[in-house]
Parts: structure tokens; sequence; C-alpha cells
């Protein structure tokens, strides 16, 4: 579904600086279906990941087939845009209309659907995203996880096979987090849509299929999440640390107690420590 | 203090009016203001005054908010009628050193204000009765046929529709910059003019600098979203002309027919 072969990619003609190497020969593999996390720190190359695959960014060197389209071809960029959506970090600045479902209706309206077509889907993705209710609301009366949602709902309407976000709880409350992440999930496991999630929360990561670990634009680790945690020395070489349930567990263990540390939710690790005190 | 700003407040309730095409209540605001411009004597402004009473009660907006609309150009009004007042040459009826009140200044002062208030009102009833989009919608279409001289009619629409999409947004963002100013010891509310106007140099300066930020983010969140300029663009809510319409047309001919012929019989 998304394949980087090689890929490199150099920011340039940085007013004086010099030019900057993002990504690194990287090579990657995400199969249709699936739900991968991208982590790194600041720098690691994740964000330029995610603007390759639906070709904001072109390789420098390499190729990036996005549903088996290479990105590098110009006449292919809408369909790999309508096959890839992309949600940002700042809601408000992705919100082009003055009412919720205008809003929802901008990627159909612009594939130049018939006017019932972009009804079902605008009705359809603002359902999938739990903000039908909200549909004639002007955008600035929401919160900050409502209007990250209506995003979702906008590019949802496109009706993507991938939909990639490039950190897309950084600028809400915990709150806001929390009703990103499960619309997130939702999509995911009710309509089979590829989700790419770029991250650097470990809780995020966490609930992906698949983590993927970035630095210095090359991937690092790769595996599913309760693997990748587990090697919290290695995490904290990339900058990253680990999820707290792991980090308490973890703690514990430098104690001189005997606990697994591969808990990825808080009542895995409650249950954990239940059968260790019971036991 | 910015959250007063009530420029292109819609006011979403279910009536006749709103329900009409955005279209004719476009060219019918403009037909009104044609008429109010070219009519003369008490009885016509009386019945041009009735026909925004009679919209605003079948639209089922409050008259409070009319007023409300109201406010900012009172100042306006008063002002062109005071000098309306005092510079129209004719009978005399009071007089004070070089100032004087004469019978035809009084009358064309409130012309002028009565002109004033329902131009205001009336443009107030189309923006509190149709939404945004719509409205920009409506532009569009009747703007359509300046496409053959190259008019960039699509993306004048466009950019209407976003700059009324950020205008609560880069509200927002102005009164955080001027808080956390104030919080720095910054002092917008004394001095002379000249020095509030430089006080509101490093409020302007972040956030031009921001708009430009969120220009460049937006557009790329379009160009994913597939925006390709108005080519093959199709709309999800389309503009409809119905019965209503074609009444909404007849009875503003009526009036229209009522106002000259009130106006010219009565002077």
């Amino acid at each position: 579904m998304i394949q980087a072969q090689e890929l490199s990619f150099a920011y340039t003609h940085r007013e004086g600086r010099p030019d900057l190497l993002a990504l690194d020969g990287l090579n990657l593999e995400i199969e249709q279906g699936s739900f991968v996390a991208v982590l790194g720190h600041n720098g690691s190359g994740k964000s330029t990941l995610a603007k390759q695959i639906n070709a904001i960014l072109i390789p420098t060197q390499g190729r990036m087939l996005t549903a088996g389209m290479d990105t590098a071809r110009e006449e292919l960029r809408f369909q790999i845009r309508e096959a890839a959506g992309m949600v940002f970090q700042n809601p408000d600045n992705q919100i082009v209309a003055t009412i919720v479902e205008e809003d929802a209706a901008f990627a159909p309206e612009n594939l130049g659907l018939p006017p019932e077509e972009i009804r079902r889907r605008v009705d359809q993705a603002l359902e999938a995203v739990g903000m039908a209710e909200y549909k004639n609301s002007g955008p600035h009366m929401l919160s900050g996880g409502q209007k990250q949602r209506v995003a979702i709902a906008g590019v949802l309407a496109m009706a993507p096979r991938i939909i990639v976000l490039d950190e897309p709880t950084a600028m809400l409350d915990p709150n806001g987090r929390r009703e990103v992440m499960t619309a997130v999930r939702r999509l995911h496991q009710e309509q089979g849509i590829t989700v790419v999630l770029i991250t650097h929360h470990m809780d995020e990561a966490a609930q992906a299929q698949r983590v993927v670990v970035m630095e210095d634009g090359k991937v690092i680790a790769d595996g599913p999440p309760r693997q990748i945690f587990s090697q919290t020395e290695q995490m904290r070489a990339a900058g990253l640390g680990a999820p707290q349930t792991v980090e308490i567990l973890e703690a514990l263990n430098q104690e001189g107690y005997d606990l697994p540390i591969d808990a990825l939710t808080v009542e895995e690790c409650a249950r954990r420590l239940i059968s260790f005190l019971e036991g | 203090m910015l959250k007063d700003i009530t420029l292109g407040q819609y006011f979403p309730v279910d009536s006749p009016v709103h329900r009409l095409d955005a279209r004719t209540k476009l060219l019918l605001s403009f037909a009104y203001i044609m008429v109010l411009f070219l009519i003369h004597g008490p009885a016509a402004y009386l019945l041009c005054a009735l026909a925004v009473a009679g919209v605003t009660a079948l639209s089922r907006i409050p008259f409070k908010m009319l007023l409300k609309s109201l406010k900012p150009i009172a100042f306006l009004a008063v002002f062109t009628s005071v000098l309306n007042m005092l510079y129209t040459p004719g009978q005399i009826l009071w007089q004070w050193h070089f100032l004087r009140i004469t019978v035809e200044g009084l009358e064309s002062a409130a012309y002028m204000a009565s002109r004033i208030v329902m131009l205001v009102a009336s443009t107030s009833l189309l923006t509190y009765s149709t939404s945004p989009v719509s409205l920009t919608d409506a532009i569009e279409t009747l703007l359509r046929p300046l496409m053959k001289v190259r008019v960039p009619v699509h993306e004048f629409a466009m950019m209407m529709t976003i700059a009324l999409r950020f205008i609560p947004t880069l509200i927002e963002e102005t009164d955080k910059i001027m808080n956390a100013q104030k919080a720095r010891g910054a002092d917008f509310e004394s001095g002379n003019l000249m020095r509030r106007a430089k006080a509101l140099v490093p409020v302007l300066t972040p956030l031009f600098i921001s708009a430009f930020r969120r220009a460049d983010e937006l557009s790329v969140a379009m160009e994913c979203r597939l925006y390709r300029g108005g080519q093959g663009r199709t709309r999800m809510k389309q503009l409809k002309m119905g019965k209503n319409d074609g009444a909404a047309f007849a009875l503003a001919l009526l009036f229209a027919l009522c106002a000259f012929g009130a106006g010219r019989i009565l002077p």
C-alpha cells in the first residue's frame, strides 16, 4: 500500500543555512488496512515522511509508492492525494468553510461529485467522527478536539484508502486527545482504512498495531508496540521514553521486583500489579 | 471590545425570508437601496420603513438584533444629520451667531438620518437571514457572466469565504496577543491617539506573521483536499429559485411602484 524504497529527502534553499538531510535512504512498507504509528523526537524526519506519502514533498532520491503510484509523477498527484488523505497538527488552519458540513463537503466538491453523493458522504463522514449533531455549527464555536474531528471528517469525505495524521493531537488538551484517538481507532476498525499516525506520544503509539521508530531520517526500530516499548534502553537512546505504564513497572523492577514490563494500557498495568500483589 | 463586531453575522432561524434564494435577497436588497435614494417625501419614506419592519417581522429576527446592528452607525447618522441641519440654506427658524437652523435643513436632516438607518437595517437583514456560504455562492453565480472578461469570480468568492471563516479566529488571536502584552505591562488604553496607535504595533506584527503562517498551512491543507480552483468543482447545496422567490420579486415590484407613486403625489 505504501512503499518507501531507499527514500532520501533534503531540504535545500534554507536562506543561508546548510541543506538538511531529513530522510536518509529510508525503507518502509505499510500494508493495506494496518494501523501504524511513526514515533520519533523532533527533527527525526517523521513529519517529512508523512508529507512524502501524499506527494506534498517529492523524494530527492529513491522512490515513494502510495497505493502503487509513484509520487514523483506529476500527472498522478491528484489521484495520490485522493487515495491518501492528510490531517495536520493545527485544526484551525485546515478548516475552510464557515459551517461544519460545508467544510466536510469541500473535498468531494473538488472531486466534482453530484450533490446527492456529496450529501451522503458528508453525513457519513460526520457520523463516523461523532460530529453529526454539530453539522450546522460554526468551527469557531467548537473545542479543539471537535475541530480536529471535523478536519478528519473533511478528509474522510474524500473516501481515501489511507489517512496520514501528522501529530493530530499536539495542540489539544487531554480530553481533545482522547476524542481524536477514539475517532482514529474507529476509522481503522470500522472502515478498514490504513492509518499512519505520526506522533511523539508513547501512549498514542501504543494503540497502533505496529510502531516504527525514526531517528536521523532512518527507521531504527519497527515492530508491534509491546516489543518496541520493552526495549526501554534503546528507546531512551533515541531520545524517546516509554509509556508511563512501562516506566512504572520498570522502576519497580529496579527496586528488586520481577515484573513483566510490557503493559501498554493502564488496565493492563493495574492487572499486572494486582496479580503480583495477590500472588 | 473586539467581540462586538457583528460583521456578516448570521441569525439562524427558520422563516420564509431565510428560505428565499440568496440571489433573490441580494438583488432585492440592492433594489431597495436604490429605491431609498431615488424617492422623495415623507409618505415614501414611511413606506420604506414599513417595508423593512414588515420583512423583519416575517424573518422572525428580533428587532433587538436589528437595533444592535444600528448601534455602530448611530454616530454617523447623528453627525450627518447635524451637518445637514446647519448647512442647508432656506427659511431660518433659529439663529445664534453663525449657527442657524432652517426648515429645509431640518427636513433634509430627517431624510438623511432615516436613509442611513434604513440602509444599514436592510443590509443587516440580508446578512442576518442568509448564511455566509450561500451569500458568497449567490455573489459567485450572479457575477459569473464577468468570467467571460476574465474576472476571477470563483477566486474572489473563495477568498471571501476564507476571510469570513478566519475573522473569529484572528479576533481570538488578537485578544490573546493583547492579553499577553498586557500581562507584561503594555498599556493600550491610555495616552493620546498617537501613543495608542504605537502601542498596537507590537500586536499587529505577531498577528501578521501568524496570519501568513496560517495562510501557508491552509493552502497546503486545501491542496491535500484536492482543491484545483473552480474548474470542475460542484456544490453540495445548490441555489434554487422557487415560487416564494417569484412572490418576493412581485411584492418588491409592487413596493417600488408604491414608493415612487407616493413620492410623486405627496411631495
